[in-house]
Order: structure tokens, then sequence, then C-alpha cells
């Protein structure tokens, strides 16, 4: 069986994600709703996280449960500068590129829990299909809101 | 009856039961002077400086306005009016009153004429277009205007100049009462009714100080309470609000946990049986998602959470569960809270599960703040498409585009409407580069102040401000364009509860002041805005006019205007939409029998997501809610973006007084409701005073990461660890202007974040931490807040707020046959 070696890879897919979610908070914090929902939906990754090292033990992986952190020296860089041009309309075009790095990051999460699920179902394994039925719909949240924030924010960047 | 209504703001009590017809009492208050047989003129209308909706006559004398009286016939009022109508009509002829528009000539706003100012509107509007197109045109309009005014506005935006970025400032009012409706309903519209308080047997006040925000509304309240059989009352509110104590529970949270108490409410209802299955089953989806998500939230969980005992959130289901006929109503302390939308559609899903639509004492209102925001919503000058029209729906796109006869190209619809703070933001970043704002006042009014004026103050932005007064946003403008206002020009407007009113025009604008419909129109004419045949794109040139045109753009839709029109609204009473063929004296409940306007192909919108606000695509709609039924949306609880620390260990929430509205502009111009608030204050508790030996009316400091406000304590009723700010109070009557005269202000909004609900886009004024410092000790003096309201003093030596002679009104008490409609 290799679930273990699929709950392995989904643990730093979910990891990446959230580093993703939480840089481009950070990015772009004078564009308010992208620094809050980003936080608030990063969370679901870590939480993921750590759900993915608790039951990673059954299947004979041992994973840390505390998410990757964003060093806080970074996250504070990050954060000046994005104040540093927020008069300026450039940050536009990396933000749409932030976006879209988060869609495609999600969606491969995404996948990897589909890979999960399928296996967690042909092999009868209760608890760990619950865990996919559980975190799965996050990450499709995750994904439409960077395609939907990419939608609204697109006209505004690309005819200005 | 004489009676002093700065000291009695709900007037005498009139009891009755249960089912029983509301009592009239006809409140009238005249110029000093003026005696009843002196008056010229009675002009019909409906109050302003609320969303009541309340229908009143104008005393005309000599071609001045010299008092108010209520109608009797009016349906939502039965003659009564509170304390801002009796007296707030004295500001319009204030001798600060605009009367030329004003131009930015070498730095300073100069007097000009009114071809000046509107060709150099036009002008940078014609430039910028040439140069970037729509996108850098936007309009930011209030929640104050008539309809006509509105439909005008949203056609020339969308229709004319082609731009997304049309909003109000009901934005920070009652953006999340119309998104919750379309989330649970899939359209805006409030299946309450104001009759429903004269049949309900519990009435709960989710976040909504009634008696401070619809004095008559809780006069009817009271009254129901004074008589046989009277309803219980639920209170959910951190202050001890005049709502509160008359409740039967009142819970007050913990500031931005209200979704968490809202599912441990739910969660009781359900596990206790109370839910209506039968209709559950047949008129709604969602269920099980909803019943999965509350069981994690037990009362025990959100007794902790929201530090509220847990005897009192069993105690509140059983009230709500048990109820016969349940009457909710919601406002800001959920809207401008923390998960504004997830928490207002709970209670949403409160009265879909127990089958609480469509019958007389089953109410439900997603109450408005402002008195024309309904229209603000229903015209599309909130950035919707009008009429409840869907942006995501082709078919409705291109149903509006034979409506305006222009391409439905030409209407932006590729994306969600920019909203306000959207719009600021895009200011911000220099890509919107005119902004024309009508009717309100953001560099008082939105959150964290100093980078709403800085954007407000760039010379890169266009600035043209339509206002009546010289308000502190207005001093920051290139172009002022001194307006007229209610009394002065003709109109309608829709109050919460769908009752439509006409506001006949009574005297005169001051000095060249124009309506607002006219100035919309000349724009236009200006720039030239045509249809697809080459005809002019607005098609009147009065609010007539206008009326009849909004009425065709109705049929169909559910705020149905086609069975009324100006005759048909002068005389009686206001009458409610839908209005049509079928229902030609309108409709008093909509959702009867669980028939909703949730049909993929009728409703308004599709939802979004209530924790990271992404559109719904119509594809998974379809697949959720095939045939139209309600939608029980669950949401989880997300802690608040700031919390307390040490540095900052209050929860600051910003919020009303019954005397003002809005930033002051009116009531502080009325002499009798200015006395009665006439500076900003700040509340704390008596233990959080107490801990740091503040007593009564020391001057404080209130600091935030973004800015400092000082203000006298009044040490109220409020939940311990809760400071509490009004919001009304600016810089126009200080020496400073627009902005605060040295580091520390008093606008509340110094202090506020910039942040707001994913879902409706409305900004969060409830959840920010502050520290409070004492400046100065009280040589004795108290604060100078109200007393008989949410902040009444605990301690008893505080004088009495009192108007004496000058806010006399006279009541009369009589009986109106078909006084109710």
């Amino acid at each position: 069986m290799k679930l273990g070696l699929a709950i392995e890879e989904l643990h730093r897919s979910e990891n990446h994600l959230a580093h993703a979610l939480l840089a481009a908070s950070d990015r772009h914090k004078t564009d308010h709703e992208v620094f809050h929902v980003a936080r608030d939906i990063a969370r679901w990754s870590q939480d993921h996280v750590q759900a993915l090292a608790a039951i990673g033990a059954d299947y004979g992986v041992e994973l840390d449960a505390d998410p990757a952190d964003d060093p806080s020296l970074l996250a504070g860089l990050r954060q000046k500068a994005a104040e540093a041009v927020g008069r300026r309309p450039e940050p536009g075009m990396l933000m749409l590129a932030d976006l879209r790095h988060i869609h495609r990051e999600a969606a491969g999460v995404s996948l990897d829990w589909e890979l999960l699920a399928q296996a967690a179902q042909g092999t009868k394994q209760k608890e760990l299909l619950e865990l996919t039925q559980r975190c799965h719909p996050e990450t499709l949240r995750q994904m439409r809101w960077a395609n939907g924030k990419l939608k609204a924010s697109a006209t505004q960047v690309l005819v200005s | 009856m004489q009676i002093d209504r700065i000291a009695e703001p709900w007037g005498t009590r009139t009891p009755y039961g249960p089912g029983e017809e509301w009592p009239t009492r006809v409140d009238t208050h005249l110029a000093d002077g003026v005696a009843p047989e002196d008056v010229d003129r009675w002009v019909q209308s409906a109050t302003i400086l609320h969303s009541n909706g309340d229908g009143l006559d104008i005393a005309v004398q000599d071609g001045e306005i010299v008092g108010v009286r209520g109608r009797a016939e009016d349906r939502v009022n039965h003659g009564r009016l509170g304390p801002k109508d009796l007296f707030g009509w004295q500001a319009n002829k204030s001798p600060d009153r605009l009367t030329k528009p004003l131009i930015r000539r070498n730095g300073e706003l100069v007097e000009t004429d009114w071809d000046t100012a509107m060709d150099a509107v036009a002008g940078r509007a014609k430039e910028l277009l040439a140069e970037q197109g729509p996108s850098a045109i936007s309009f930011y309009t209030t929640g104050q205007l008539f309809l006509e005014e509105y439909y005008t506005l949203g056609l020339i935006a969308h229709g004319g100049i082609g731009t997304n970025h049309v909003d109000g400032n009901t934005r920070l009012c009652t953006a999340t009462a119309a998104a919750a409706l379309k989330e649970s309903f899939g359209s805006d519209g409030q299946p309450g009714s104001y009759t429903d308080i004269d049949h309900a047997d519990v009435i709960a006040l989710f976040g909504h100080n009634m008696a401070e925000t619809q004095t008559v509304l809780w006069t009817r309240v009271l009254d129901r309470l004074a008589g046989p059989n009277p309803p219980q009352v639920i209170c959910v509110d951190p202050r001890e609000t005049p709502v509160a104590r008359a409740a039967t529970v009142h819970l007050a949270p913990r500031p931005g946990t209200n979704v968490m108490l809202m599912n441990a409410l739910l969660h009781e209802v359900i596990a206790n049986g109370w839910v209506d299955e039968e209709y559950v089953q047949a008129h709604a989806v969602g269920f099980a998602e909803l019943q999965k998500r509350v069981a994690d939230h037990p009362p025990e969980l959100a007794a902790q959470v929201c530090d509220v005992p847990v005897e009192q959130i069993r105690e509140a289901a059983r009230i709500v569960g048990t109820a016969e006929r349940l009457m909710s109503s919601v406002l800001q302390g959920f809207y401008q809270s923390h998960q504004a939308t997830a928490a207002a559609v709970q209670v949403n899903n409160l009265h879909i599960i127990r089958g609480m639509l469509g019958k007389p004492g089953c109410g439900l209102l997603q109450m408005n703040g402002q008195p024309t925001a309904q229209n603000t919503r229903e015209c599309g000058a909130d950035g919707d498409l009008p009429a409840f029209r869907n942006w995501s729906n082709e078919e409705h796109v291109k149903d509006l585009a034979e409506v305006w006869n222009i391409d439905p190209m030409q209407i932006p619809h590729w994306s969600p409407p920019t909203h306000a703070m959207e719009m600021f933001r895009y200011a911000e970043e220099g890509s919107v580069r005119f902004m024309w704002v009508q009717a309100t006042n953001p560099a008082v009014s939105m959150p964290e102040l100093g980078r709403i004026r800085e954007i407000l103050a760039q010379e890169r932005l266009f600035l043209v401000v339509q206002d009546i007064f010289l308000s502190e946003t207005a001093q920051l403008a290139d172009v002022v364009l001194p307006a007229a206002t209610w009394g002065e020009k003709t109109g309608t407007f829709t109050n919460v509860d769908r009752t439509v009113h006409i506001s006949d025009k009574a005297v005169e604008p001051p000095g060249e002041a124009r309506p607002d419909l006219e100035i919309f129109i000349d724009f236009s004419r200006r720039m030239d805005l045509r249809d697809k045949d080459g005809q002019p794109l607005v098609k009147w040139d009065d609010p007539e006019g206008a009326f009849e045109g909004w009425k065709e753009c109705t049929r169909g839709r559910p705020c149905d205007y086609t069975g009324l029109s100006y005759e048909k609204l002068r005389g009686g009473s206001g009458i409610q939409w839908p209005c049509n063929e079928e229902h030609p004296d309108g409709t008093e409940h909509i959702y009867v029998d669980g028939e909703f306007w949730s049909d993929p192909e009728y409703c308004e919108s599709y939802g979004r997501d209530l924790v990271t606000g992404a559109p719904v695509s119509p594809v998974e709609y379809k697949a959720l809610n095939p045939s139209g039924k309600a939608v029980l949306k669950a949401a989880e609880y997300l802690p608040p973006h700031e919390i307390v620390s040490q540095e900052f260990p209050f929860q600051l929430i910003t919020g009303r007084t019954l005397y003002h509205f809005h930033t002051r502009t009116k009531t502080a111009r009325a002499p009798q409701l200015q006395k009665a608030a006439p500076e900003v204050w700040v509340e704390l508790s008596a233990s959080d005073a107490a801990d740091r030996g503040f007593t009564e009316g020391d001057l404080l400091e209130i600091s935030t990461p973004r800015g400092r406000v000082e203000a006298r304590l009044r040490i109220s009723g409020i939940r311990p660890g809760v400071a509490f700010l009004p919001f009304h109070y600016g810089y126009w009557d200080e020496p400073s202007g627009h902005q605060p005269d040295g580091e520390r202000g008093r606008a509340a909004n110094e202090l506020t974040m910039t942040d707001w609900d994913p879902a409706s886009k409305q900004p969060i004024f409830k959840t920010a931490a502050a520290r409070v410092e004492r400046l100065e000790k009280s040589t004795g003096t108290p604060s100078a807040a109200p007393t008989t309201t949410a902040s009444r003093p605990v301690s008893g030596d505080v004088p009495p707020t009192v108007g004496g002679p000058a806010a006399s009104a006279t009541e009369e008490l009589t009986t109106v046959s078909g006084g109710t409609r």
C-alpha cells in the first residue's frame, strides 16, 4: 500500500498552499480583502496539515503536525514593501500572478485529496475517507476564491 | 396633549393586544409661534432621518417649512413621528446651506455658476473616458436620495458611461441586509411587514437597537408590551439598550462572535425538535448541511466563545424555538460586525427551519438604516443591476438592455460590481481618477479616516461632491454642486417593509440649489449620452417621468411597481410593493406558502461563499437549488481579524444615538437634537471604570494602531471589556474643518480598521482592539451623552436629558377608520 506516500505528498502540498496564501496575504497588505481572506483560508490548509500528520502515524509516516511556519521577519518585510508601493498600480499585476499561483497550487492539492479519497475508498479506510470528505471541500473553496478574486480584479488591473 | 419629545422619545403609550389594530396618535411640531390654523398648506411626504418611512405632512407658511405632522392614515406610523422627524426639518433653512456651485481655483473653493461647474465635471469625465475609458470613473452615492434619482444615476453610470464602479453608502449600512436576503431567498426584498408586530408572540432583535434607530417602530413594540398578552422580546446586543431593558432575555455576546451564538441557537432549536420538518422538506434545501454544521456548535461552546451564560442561550433558544408567531429583525450589531452576512443568514435560517415566513406575525426584516437605502439597492445605485436583475444571468442583462434600448455589451457585467471599499482602493492606487460623491460624507463615515482623507485629497483624483452643506468631504472637492433636499423636490422612496411613499415638493430650494435629478440629467445631456437609436439615453426630464420609466424596468420583477402611480400614492397611505395588476393595492406578505424568488432563471443572485466571498457559479447554483426553494446556508465561526492584546485590551464598537443621523449634517442644525447629544462620548462598563479609577466625565483618549480620539467617559450598562463610541461626530463644526485639530480627533472612524465582510463587502466597524487612557480627571461635570438611551448612566448623579419648552410636541389620540391597510 502506498497510502502513506499519498498522505505525505498531500501534507507537503497543503503546507505549500498555506505558505502561498500567507505570502500573498503579506505581499498585498494594502489590498485588504486579499490580506484578510487569504489568512482566514490559509488556516484551513494548516488545519489539514495537522490532521494529516495525526492520521499519518496509522500509515507509517511520521509528519510534522506544526504547519511549516512563515518566518515573521519575512512576513513583516513583505508587509512593509506592500505598504511602500500601495499608492502605485503596478502591484496589481503581481496580485494577479499570485492569485493564479494560488489557484494552481490549490488545484494540485484538490487532485491530491481526490487521489487519497479514491485510495481510502478502495481500501475501505473509513476514518481516512471521512478526513478527505471534511477537507477536500475547503480546498475547492480556496480554489474558487482565487478564481473569483482574479476575475473581479483582472479588468481594472488590465484596462487601466 | 403637549409632551417633551426629547425627554420622551417614544411619547405616550397607546396599549393594544395581539391581532388588534395599532391605535392612532398624531404627533405634530410647529415652529414657535405658529398655530395649526396659520399653516397655509400641508404637503404630503415621509420621514427621511432614519429608515422607518413614517408618513408625514410638511406644514408650509409663506413659502417656508414651519413644521411637520404625522399622517394618521399611514400604515407605517398611524400618525406618530420620532424626535428626529419632529425637529430635523429646521436644518432645511439653515443659513449655511450651499446655494451656489463651488469650484477649486488656486487651491481654494470659490463660487461659480452652474454652467462652469457642470462643464468642469463633464469635461473631466470626457477627458478620462478618452484617455483611460470607463474604468477611471466612479460614483459614490447614498441612501438618502429619491428612487427617481437613483434609477437615473444607475442608467447614466451603467448604461451611458459603462462603468462598473457604482456604489452607495448603503455599503456601510445595509449591504449585508441585501446580501443575506440574496443568500437565503435568491433575491433582495423583505419577507416581513411592520404589521407583524401586531401579531407576534415573540419579537427577536439581533444587533438591532430599534428603540434608537427606528423610534416609531419601537413605539409600536412598546404599545404591544403595554397591552394584554404582550410578546416576549429577545435582545442580542453588547450594550444595555432600551431594547435590552425591555427584553425577556438579553444576550450580550463578546463582539465578533455572532455566528457562534446563532449556530448555538440553531443547534438547540434542531436538537429539541422545534423544526417545522414539513415546511423544510417542501420549501428549503441545505438542511442536512446546516444540521451538520451546528452540531459542533453546542451552547456550552458558545457560552465560552461568546462569554454568555449557557442558561441564557438555552432560554433564548427555547423562546424562539417554541414561538407561534416569531418576528425578527437584524441590524448593525450583525451587519457591521465580523462575519456579517454569515451571522445575518443564520437569522434567515431560524425563520426557514421554523416555517415562520409569509404569515401574519411571522415577519423577518433585515432592517435598513437609511430612509431610501431600499431604493439604492432596487434601482442599481449600489452597483447591482436594477429591479433585482442578476448580473451573472445573460438573459437578465439582455432584458435590461432592451428596457434601456442599448447594446447589452454596454452594460458592465463581467464581474460583480465594484463595491465602495474597492472603489476607494482603486482611487488609492490611482486607477480611479474621477469620483462623484452624492449626499454622503465618506471623510467621516468610512473606516480608517486618516487613509480616506489622504485618498480624497489626492491631486490626481477629480472629486465632485453634491450635497446640501459644505461637509468634511465637500471641503476636499474639486467641484461642489449645491443640491435641493427633502421638501424642496418631488420623488418617491421605499422603506424596509416595501412601503412606497411620495414626497412632494413643499418649498423652493435655497439660492441656486437644484434637485439631484436635474443635476444628473444635466450631466447626461452635457455628456451627450445616447441610446442605440441615437436618442437621448435619459428619456425623462422630471420625477414623474423617471418614475414611469422605473415602472417599466420593474415589470415582472420581484419589486414590481407597475401598479403604482404618483396619483395613487397621493392622499392616502404608503403602498407596499409588489404592486401590479394582480395586486393593485400592494402586497403585505411575500413568500406566502413557501413560494420564493430563487428560481435559477429568476433570482437576483446565485450567492457567494460566506467565508471567501467567491461568487457561486450559475452551474453550482442550479445543482444546489434547481426548483427555487429557500437556501439554508451554514457557516463556520471564524475568530475576528483584530483581537485584544495587552497593548490594546478593549474591543471597540461604534454606533448611533437616537438624536443624530449619519454625520449630523442635518441633526446638528436642529437645536433640540444637537442639545440632546452635543458632543462625542465614550462608554465603558462600571467594572472597567472602577478597575482603572475612572469616573463619569473623565476625559479619555481612545486609541488603536490607526488613530486617537478624545472623549468624555459615560459609565453605562455596556458589556465589560467593550468600549463604545458614537460615529456621528466629525469636524465641520470645529475650527479645523475637515480633520482633527491636533493629534486627537473626535470621529470614531479615526480608529476603525479597513476590513470588510467578504460576502456583503460591508466594512466592519464593530471589531477593533483599542487602548483607553485618562487625559484629564473630571471636575464633576458628567459627559454629555443622552440619559434616555443605551448611554443611560449607571450612576445616579447625571442630570436627565430633557428638551424643555422648545422640544414640546403635540400628541393627539384619535381613532381613524381605515387606518391600516
